[in-house]
Protein backbone atom coordinates (compact mmCIF):
# COMPACT_ATOMS: atom_id res chain seq x y z
CA UNK A 1 0.00 0.00 0.00
CA UNK A 2 2.75 2.43 0.99
CA UNK A 3 4.86 1.43 -2.01
CA UNK A 4 1.93 1.96 -4.35
CA UNK A 5 1.35 5.45 -2.96
CA UNK A 6 5.03 6.31 -3.24
CA UNK A 7 5.10 5.19 -6.85
CA UNK A 8 1.92 7.09 -7.68
CA UNK A 9 3.44 10.25 -6.21
CA UNK A 10 6.69 9.74 -8.09
CA UNK A 11 4.70 9.30 -11.29
CA UNK A 12 2.68 12.46 -10.68
CA UNK A 13 5.32 14.77 -9.20
CA UNK A 14 8.72 13.28 -10.02
CA UNK A 15 8.88 14.42 -13.65
CA UNK A 16 10.79 11.26 -14.39
CA UNK A 17 11.46 10.51 -18.04
CA UNK A 18 10.55 6.86 -17.67
CA UNK A 19 7.78 4.58 -16.48
CA UNK A 20 7.81 4.54 -12.68
CA UNK A 21 6.47 0.98 -12.74
CA UNK A 22 9.79 -0.10 -14.25
CA UNK A 23 11.84 1.41 -11.43
CA UNK A 24 13.09 -1.14 -8.96
CA UNK A 25 12.96 -0.42 -5.23
CA UNK A 26 16.70 0.19 -4.97
CA UNK A 27 17.18 2.10 -8.23
CA UNK A 28 18.73 5.57 -7.86
CA UNK A 29 15.98 8.08 -8.59
CA UNK A 30 18.47 10.90 -9.22
CA UNK A 31 20.20 8.78 -11.83
CA UNK A 32 16.73 8.18 -13.25
CA UNK A 33 16.21 11.94 -13.64
CA UNK A 34 14.75 13.20 -10.36
CA UNK A 35 15.77 16.86 -9.95
CA UNK A 36 16.12 18.81 -6.72
CA UNK A 37 13.00 20.81 -7.49
CA UNK A 38 10.99 17.71 -8.34
CA UNK A 39 12.13 16.12 -5.09
CA UNK A 40 10.55 19.06 -3.24
CA UNK A 41 7.25 18.36 -4.96
CA UNK A 42 7.57 14.67 -4.14
CA UNK A 43 8.27 15.55 -0.51
CA UNK A 44 5.23 17.84 -0.24
CA UNK A 45 2.99 15.27 -1.92
CA UNK A 46 4.25 12.56 0.44
CA UNK A 47 3.49 14.86 3.38
CA UNK A 48 -0.05 15.35 2.08
CA UNK A 49 -0.59 11.67 1.47
CA UNK A 50 0.79 10.38 4.77
CA UNK A 51 0.04 13.31 7.07
CA UNK A 52 3.66 13.81 8.08
CA UNK A 53 6.26 16.56 7.84
CA UNK A 54 9.84 15.89 6.87
CA UNK A 55 12.14 17.61 9.40
CA UNK A 56 15.23 19.47 8.22
CA UNK A 57 17.43 16.60 9.37
CA UNK A 58 15.76 14.36 6.78
CA UNK A 59 16.17 16.83 3.94
CA UNK A 60 19.05 15.11 2.24
CA UNK A 61 19.41 13.52 -1.12
CA UNK A 62 19.64 10.06 0.42
CA UNK A 63 16.08 10.39 1.81
CA UNK A 64 14.62 10.50 -1.70
CA UNK A 65 17.24 8.54 -3.62
CA UNK A 66 15.11 5.41 -4.09
CA UNK A 67 11.67 3.98 -3.47
CA UNK A 68 13.17 1.90 -0.68
CA UNK A 69 14.78 4.96 0.94
CA UNK A 70 11.51 6.90 0.81
CA UNK A 71 9.73 3.94 2.41
CA UNK A 72 12.28 3.84 5.24
CA UNK A 73 11.94 7.61 5.79
CA UNK A 74 8.16 7.44 5.85
CA UNK A 75 8.20 4.50 8.22
CA UNK A 76 10.38 6.52 10.60
CA UNK A 77 7.88 9.39 10.46
CA UNK A 78 4.67 7.40 10.66
CA UNK A 79 5.90 4.95 13.29
CA UNK A 80 5.12 1.25 13.53
CA UNK B 1 47.99 26.32 7.13
CA UNK B 2 47.73 27.23 3.48
CA UNK B 3 47.05 30.81 2.53
CA UNK B 4 45.90 29.88 -0.97
CA UNK B 5 42.39 30.77 -1.96
CA UNK B 6 40.29 28.24 -3.81
CA UNK B 7 37.30 28.88 -6.01
CA UNK B 8 34.16 26.80 -5.98
CA UNK B 9 31.49 27.14 -8.65
CA UNK B 10 27.92 25.88 -8.51
CA UNK B 11 25.25 26.13 -11.15
CA UNK B 12 21.68 24.97 -11.59
CA UNK B 13 18.86 25.25 -14.06
CA UNK B 14 15.12 25.06 -13.33
CA UNK B 15 12.10 24.80 -15.62
CA UNK B 16 9.86 27.79 -14.91
CA UNK B 17 6.65 25.89 -15.60
CA UNK B 18 7.54 23.36 -12.91
CA UNK B 19 7.75 26.14 -10.33
CA UNK B 20 4.42 27.52 -11.58
CA UNK B 21 2.95 24.02 -11.22
CA UNK B 22 4.29 23.75 -7.67
CA UNK B 23 2.75 27.08 -6.71
CA UNK B 24 -0.58 26.00 -8.22
CA UNK B 25 -0.48 22.56 -6.58
CA UNK B 26 0.95 23.29 -3.14
CA UNK B 27 0.42 27.05 -2.79
CA UNK B 28 1.57 28.72 0.40
CA UNK B 29 3.04 25.50 1.79
CA UNK B 30 5.47 25.29 -1.15
CA UNK B 31 6.30 28.99 -1.03
CA UNK B 32 6.89 29.15 2.70
CA UNK B 33 8.91 25.94 2.77
CA UNK B 34 11.37 27.11 0.13
CA UNK B 35 11.49 30.91 0.05
CA UNK B 36 12.05 33.62 2.66
CA UNK B 37 9.77 36.59 3.17
CA UNK B 38 12.35 38.79 1.45
CA UNK B 39 12.46 36.49 -1.57
CA UNK B 40 8.70 36.32 -1.85
CA UNK B 41 8.58 40.10 -1.64
CA UNK B 42 11.15 40.31 -4.43
CA UNK B 43 9.10 38.09 -6.73
CA UNK B 44 5.98 40.12 -7.24
CA UNK B 45 4.28 40.67 -10.57
CA UNK B 46 2.20 38.61 -12.95
CA UNK B 47 2.06 34.86 -12.26
CA UNK B 48 4.44 34.24 -15.17
CA UNK B 49 7.01 36.79 -13.99
CA UNK B 50 6.67 35.57 -10.43
CA UNK B 51 7.25 31.95 -11.43
CA UNK B 52 10.35 32.91 -13.44
CA UNK B 53 11.76 34.93 -10.53
CA UNK B 54 11.06 32.13 -8.07
CA UNK B 55 12.63 29.57 -10.41
CA UNK B 56 15.80 31.67 -10.69
CA UNK B 57 15.98 31.86 -6.91
CA UNK B 58 15.51 28.12 -6.56
CA UNK B 59 18.38 27.65 -9.03
CA UNK B 60 20.53 30.02 -6.94
CA UNK B 61 19.74 28.06 -3.78
CA UNK B 62 20.66 24.76 -5.41
CA UNK B 63 23.81 26.26 -6.95
CA UNK B 64 24.82 27.51 -3.50
CA UNK B 65 24.21 24.10 -1.94
CA UNK B 66 26.49 22.61 -4.60
CA UNK B 67 29.14 25.10 -3.52
CA UNK B 68 28.63 24.26 0.16
CA UNK B 69 28.97 20.51 -0.53
CA UNK B 70 26.94 19.26 2.44
CA UNK B 71 27.59 15.76 3.70
CA UNK B 72 24.44 14.36 5.26
CA UNK B 73 21.44 16.59 5.63
CA UNK B 74 21.11 19.64 3.44
CA UNK B 75 20.52 23.15 4.73
CA UNK B 76 16.95 24.35 5.00
CA UNK B 77 16.09 25.98 1.69
CA UNK B 78 15.28 29.21 3.52
CA UNK B 79 18.72 29.36 5.10
CA UNK B 80 20.11 30.03 1.62
CA UNK B 81 18.60 33.36 0.68
CA UNK B 82 18.82 35.48 -2.45
CA UNK B 83 18.83 39.11 -1.40
CA UNK B 84 17.82 41.61 -4.03
CA UNK B 85 19.27 45.06 -3.66
CA UNK B 86 17.61 48.28 -4.71
CA UNK B 87 20.14 48.72 -7.53
CA UNK B 88 18.87 45.46 -9.03
CA UNK B 89 21.74 43.10 -8.30
CA UNK B 90 21.50 40.10 -5.99
CA UNK B 91 23.72 38.60 -3.32
CA UNK B 92 23.49 35.45 -1.24
CA UNK B 93 22.84 35.49 2.51
CA UNK B 94 23.36 32.32 4.55
CA UNK B 95 22.07 31.39 7.98
CA UNK B 96 21.80 28.29 10.17
CA UNK B 97 23.31 25.08 8.80
CA UNK B 98 24.21 26.77 5.50
CA UNK B 99 26.27 29.39 7.32
CA UNK B 100 27.96 26.65 9.35
CA UNK B 101 28.92 24.80 6.17
CA UNK B 102 30.30 28.02 4.70
CA UNK B 103 32.37 28.61 7.83
CA UNK B 104 33.71 25.07 7.74
CA UNK B 105 34.79 25.55 4.12
CA UNK B 106 36.31 28.93 4.92
CA UNK B 107 34.06 30.60 2.40
CA UNK B 108 34.80 34.29 2.59
CA UNK B 109 32.62 35.53 -0.21
CA UNK B 110 29.83 34.37 -2.50
CA UNK B 111 28.78 35.90 -5.78
CA UNK B 112 25.61 35.00 -7.65
CA UNK B 113 24.18 35.65 -11.07
CA UNK B 114 20.58 34.80 -11.96
CA UNK B 115 18.89 34.71 -15.31
CA UNK B 116 15.68 33.52 -16.95
CA UNK B 117 14.41 33.35 -20.48
CA UNK B 118 11.25 31.63 -21.59
CA UNK B 119 10.80 28.43 -19.60
CA UNK B 120 14.39 28.32 -18.35
CA UNK B 121 15.79 29.91 -15.20
CA UNK B 122 19.40 29.46 -14.13
CA UNK B 123 21.94 30.66 -11.62
CA UNK B 124 25.68 30.53 -11.11
CA UNK B 125 27.31 30.90 -7.71
CA UNK B 126 31.03 31.46 -7.18
CA UNK B 127 32.66 31.12 -3.78
CA UNK B 128 36.08 32.15 -2.57
CA UNK B 129 37.27 29.84 0.16
CA UNK B 130 40.25 28.29 1.90
CA UNK B 131 42.04 25.84 -0.35
CA UNK B 132 42.45 23.20 2.36
CA UNK B 133 39.40 21.15 1.46
CA UNK B 134 39.85 21.75 -2.24
CA UNK B 135 43.52 20.92 -2.53
CA UNK B 136 44.35 19.08 -5.74
CA UNK B 137 47.43 17.06 -6.39
CA UNK B 138 49.92 19.15 -8.30
CA UNK B 139 52.39 17.43 -10.57
CA UNK B 140 54.74 20.37 -10.75
CA UNK B 141 54.58 20.23 -14.53
CA UNK B 142 54.25 23.59 -16.26
CA UNK B 143 50.82 24.59 -17.42
CA UNK B 144 50.21 23.91 -21.09
CA UNK B 145 48.36 26.66 -22.93
CA UNK B 146 45.10 25.49 -24.44
CA UNK B 147 43.81 27.20 -27.54
CA UNK B 148 40.05 27.30 -27.77
CA UNK B 149 39.69 28.77 -31.21
CA UNK B 150 39.13 32.33 -32.31
CA UNK B 151 41.59 34.88 -33.55
CA UNK B 152 44.86 35.35 -31.71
Amino acid sequence: MMDESIRNILAEHGNLPLDVAKIRDEDDLYQAGLTSHASVNVMLALEDEFGVEFPETMLCKSTFESVAAIRVALSALTGP
Amino acid sequence: MSTRTAIRVGTDVVAVHQVADSVARFGTRYLQRIYTEHELGSCEGSPAIRAASLAARFAAKEATIKVLRPVGHQPDWRSVEVRRHSAGFCTMALSGHAAELADQAGIADLAVSLTHEGDVAAAVVVALCDSGADAVERSGAPLVPVHCGGAE
